[in-house]
């Protein structure tokens, strides 16, 4: 039987230090800290021997050294006589801009299966469920290979593309046509896109070595311009509102203003597009995309958006009935419910999830590298290891980009927790 | 002022509702076509479904399930539906069966593998069903008679067929008489499957579970006047001295007197489902004591301990799958002493386990961040040490709480050992499927092999996703 008696008053002894459990906290932090130092102490040991074995030390120097290959999709210039360093700048833009077109595509593909899977309609609602759990219970590598071989493997080639006389003589179609009034090709080598040119376009400056383009960037600065602005003008509605009982009406306003400047601004710019064009025996003009950033972003979209709509059907029915009941006894009709009451709720529920969902995205996008895509992995891991042999230093240097990636939007989360953070008082 | 009023004496028969408010078509106004809005959805869904099902049916029908090659399949397809028909080449499947299951692994050793996954049934049957000893018994009997039919399927020969029925046959007598006892099969499993999956000397396993035997043995010695941590330390430290000085002495003795061993299996040789289900398996069962610990340490007072957690789970779920299936390759070899070169399907699970211990820990904190305060002061209340309250309260509730983030991530780490083809081994989706694509007799084949594949992956996680609902059900025992 054990008394609750006061702590002896004694001087302290040694054994205490194991058996009172006051003290042993401390000795087996100290212990563990001992064996963390030694952990670490033998870790880089062991790396200087086997460095020394193979005469390599660690350095970054190589990443100034040229790099001496292609990379098919650049969003900044870069040639086989670019450094090392440019191409795994060009590699983890690669990145960012898959999993910046593959979060879009996945959150409003995640929220609308979301949604509908929630819906009264009995066969969208099983097709839903059907969808969501055959593509989130197999891999997404097998998603994105797929996507991948089918791109490549069933899509005719562009000659195969070509209207002949004979065609138009004998009244048959070519194996493979346009999509979208002949502005968008799928051949077996890529899509080509009608690009966006302008006609007197506004320049370009260079901040170190980055191109930067003028008319983007001025035509950006009026959209968030007229958001901005188009947000004053709510405000200002909702104060007459608030003071009057009347408000003003607006839509006509909030769509001159968000789009008003903006096609002003590119028919200034002369805006207009190129399409692509069979020329002999491949598409020329527009854009070009390859079928690797194609079957990437697609093969992420499907894939996350099905954990995407989990989390938002799970957020929707965490709020609990006596809220939607709630609003309809105030007398609120059901989308205004959905609005004020509870998507306001949800979303608390919903974002966390969601944003980790982008984060792994991100990623995700190494696997990128089954099919050849040349992201942050297929330059800096890849092509760039295999060529400087310096595994150590590029392992590190990536790890510590994608750690810094996903601290960062972490840390998004985090002031977002905080900020819908429920104010108890 | 008389009025004859009349009053019925019999009630009328009932009508039918409306026909819009009965029976098929109230069903169909109510889910498919309650508004204008439903009406288009609706519409749009069975269009789309038509278009699939008219894509996809005739190729399922006319699927061929025996032939040669590709181009035979596309002959037969012809020859019975006419030109221009398309069909399922099933036989691709049939003719690679083996590769896609067992990869390279030597022929007449299949039943190894085979048993390995009977005996890992077996050893599930505890877990699923403690000491109940009707379901054990069944699933252990099911499992003998589906070995037993499977040997028989690969060809095993009679020697390896009777060994394996009768050790079958004495845990379905173990399940019967003593079904609490399958669990210290559950514990040895591990280091039996090793055995017979990569083979070599029986005596290398025996020693190292000698080794955890010493381990146990000092650590209840010592656990009760050192109290936990400390007695599995010194454990931990008298268990390293037997496998690191002891046990190749003794083991090598023991070969030389009583060899008895399998033909060794190289690691090269493990491919398709079954690389798939020893990376998923040992990592699954490896990360959730591990991540269990973590999420002690992070929720732990000790300022270092929970610093070192919180670094080392942070590390582990910033960086991709991959950055750290590809340190296992290149880079742990600089880690560890200087030539040290251990298997590369050993360091693959080791990373894989240290990663999936790094998300279930997270996993857990949640269930452990759930429980109310109350439940700790309440253990404190009752006089029972760390230890004791964390076994006897809090776990047992946290873990019920955390159990659908822990199957998600056991399934998301299933479906994460495809990765493993990305640094050289053959996994079934991209190794197998390369190997069988690149053949000149399949070559063009490319929905098939990925539907199978995809299909075996859809089945494994959508059980596990379905017994964790179940499971979730069963255990949920507060009143809603």
């Amino acid at each position: 039987m054990t008394l609750a008696v006061d702590a002896p008053k004694g001087s302290f002894r040694i054994s205490q230090l194991i058996y009172d459990t006051r003290y042993r906290s401390y000795t087996i932090q100290f212990i563990v800290l001992l064996l963390f130092f030694a952990l670490l102490i033998w870790l880089a040991n062991n790396t200087i021997e086997n460095l020394a074995d193979r005469d390599k030390d660690i350095n970054f120097r190589f990443l100034f050294n040229r790099a001496g290959y292609d990379i098919g999709q650049q969003l900044i210039p870069y040639t086989n006589d670019d450094t090392h360093l440019r191409a795994l700048f060009v590699g983890l833009l690669n990145t960012l801009v898959v999993a910046f077109f593959a979060c879009i595509f996945a959150t409003l593909l995640g929220v609308t299966v979301g949604i509908l899977r929630l819906s009264k309609n009995w066969l969208v609602a099983r097709m839903m469920t059907v969808y969501v759990e055959v593509f989130r219970n197999v891999p997404l590598l097998l998603w994105i290979i797929l996507a991948f071989v089918i791109l490549g493997e069933t899509r005719p080639g562009p000659k195969e593309f070509k209207v002949t006389d004979e065609m138009i003589a004998a009244g048959t179609e070519p194996a493979g046509t346009m999509w979208f009034w002949n502005s968008v090709a799928v051949t077996n080598r890529g899509t080509d896109l009608p690009a966006p040119l302008l006609d007197r376009p506004l320049g370009v400056f260079e901040v170190a070595t980055v191109p930067i383009n003028l008319s983007v960037l001025v035509t950006i600065a009026v959209i968030i311009g007229s958001i901005l602005f188009n947000r004053a003008l709510l405000a200002r509605a909702k104060a007459v509102q608030e003071t009057t009982g009347d408000r003003p009406t607006t839509w006509w306003k909030s769509l001159l203003i968000l789009f008003g400047p903006v096609i002003a601004l590119l028919l200034a710019l002369g805006f207009h597009l190129e399409y692509p064009e069979l020329k002999g025996f491949n598409f020329q003009g527009g854009i070009a995309i390859a079928h690797s950033f194609t079957a990437l972003v697609l093969a992420l979209t499907i894939y996350s958006a099905t954990y995407i709509a989990e989390s938002v059907r799970a957020g929707i029915l965490a709020i609990g009935r006596g809220q939607s009941e709630a609003a309809f006894a105030l007398g609120l009709r059901p989308n205004r419910t959905m609005n004020l009451v509870i998507l306001p709720q949800a979303l608390r529920v919903i974002i966390p999830p969601m944003i980790s969902q982008y984060l792994n995205i991100t990623k995700n996008t190494t696997l990128g590298m089954a099919i050849s895509y040349l992201d942050l992995k297929g330059t800096l891991g890849g092509i760039t290891l295999n060529q400087t042999g310096r595994e150590l230093e590029c392992m590190l240097l990536m790890m510590m980009i994608y750690l810094t990636l996903s601290l960062m939007i972490s840390a998004v989360m985090n002031v977002y927790n905080r900020s819908v953070k429920l104010k108890e008082r | 002022m008389s009025e004859t009023s009349f009053v019925r004496s019999e009630m009328l028969a009932q009508k039918l509702p409306p026909v819009t408010e009965r029976g098929i078509i109230k069903w169909l106004r109510e889910n498919l076509f309650s508004g204008w809005f439903n009406s288009v959805l609706t519409i749009l869904a069975i269009l789309a479904l038509y278009s699939l099902i008219r894509g996809f049916l005739p190729w399922l029908q006319n699927s061929v399930w025996n032939a040669g090659s590709l181009r035979e399949c596309r002959d037969i397809v012809i020859a019975q539906s006419g030109e221009g028909a398309t069909g399922a080449c099933w036989a691709m499947v049939r003719v690679r069966w083996n590769q896609f299951i067992f990869g390279l692994y030597p022929v007449p050793e299949y039943w190894r593998p085979t048993t390995a996954m009977a005996l890992l049934l077996v050893s599930l049957a505890p877990v699923l069903y403690y000491g109940l000893r009707r379901p054990t018994t069944k699933m252990v009997g099911a499992v003998t008679i589906g070995l037993l039919v499977a040997l028989i399927g690969l060809g095993t020969d009679a020697l390896h067929i009777a060994a394996s029925v009768a050790v079958m046959l004495a845990l379905v007598a173990v399940a019967w008489l003593a079904p609490k006892k399958l669990v210290w099969l559950t514990l040895v499993f591990p280091l039996i499957s090793f055995f017979l999956l990569w083979g070599g000397s029986i005596w290398g396993p025996v020693g190292t579970l000698i080794g955890f035997a010493i381990w146990a043995g000092v650590f209840t010695a010592a656990q009760r006047s050192f109290g936990v941590v400390v007695g599995a330390a010194i454990g931990l430290l008298v268990a390293s001295l037997w496998w690191g000085f002891v046990q190749s002495v003794v083991t090598g003795a023991l070969q030389s007197a009583m060899p008895f061993e399998l033909l060794y299996v190289r690691s090269d040789d493990f491919g398709g489902f079954l690389l798939a289900f020893v990376i998923g398996i040992a990592a699954i069962a490896a990360s959730l004591p591990i991540g269990i610990l973590l999420a002690l340490g992070r929720q732990s007072d000790m300022l270092l301990i929970r610093t070192l957690c919180v670094g080392f789970i942070e590390f582990f779920r910033g960086v991709p799958l991959i950055t750290v299936l590809f340190s296992a390759n290149f880079l742990l070899l600089y880690f560890l002493p200087r030539g040290t070169n251990f298997d590369l399907i050993l360091r693959v699970i080791i990373v894989v386990i240290i990663f999936a211990s790094a998300y279930i820990a997270e996993v857990v904190r949640g269930g452990l961040a759930a429980l109310p305060r109350g439940q700790y002061e309440a253990a404190d209340a009752l006089g029972l040490d760390y230890w004791q309250a964390q076994r006897l309260i809090i776990m047992p509730q946290a873990l019920k709480i955390s159990i659908p983030g822990i199957v998600s991530s056991f399934i998301g780490l299933f479906k994460d050992t495809t990765l493993v083809a990305l640094v050289g081994l053959m996994d079934p989706l991209q190794g197998v499927t390369k190997i069988v694509r690149s053949d000149t007799a399949w070559k063009g084949i490319y929905w098939e092999p990925y539907i199978f594949v995809g299909a075996i992956f859809f089945v494994v996680c959508f059980s596990m996703s379905r017994y964790s609902m179940y499971l979730e059900g069963k255990l949920k025992t507060d009143h809603r």
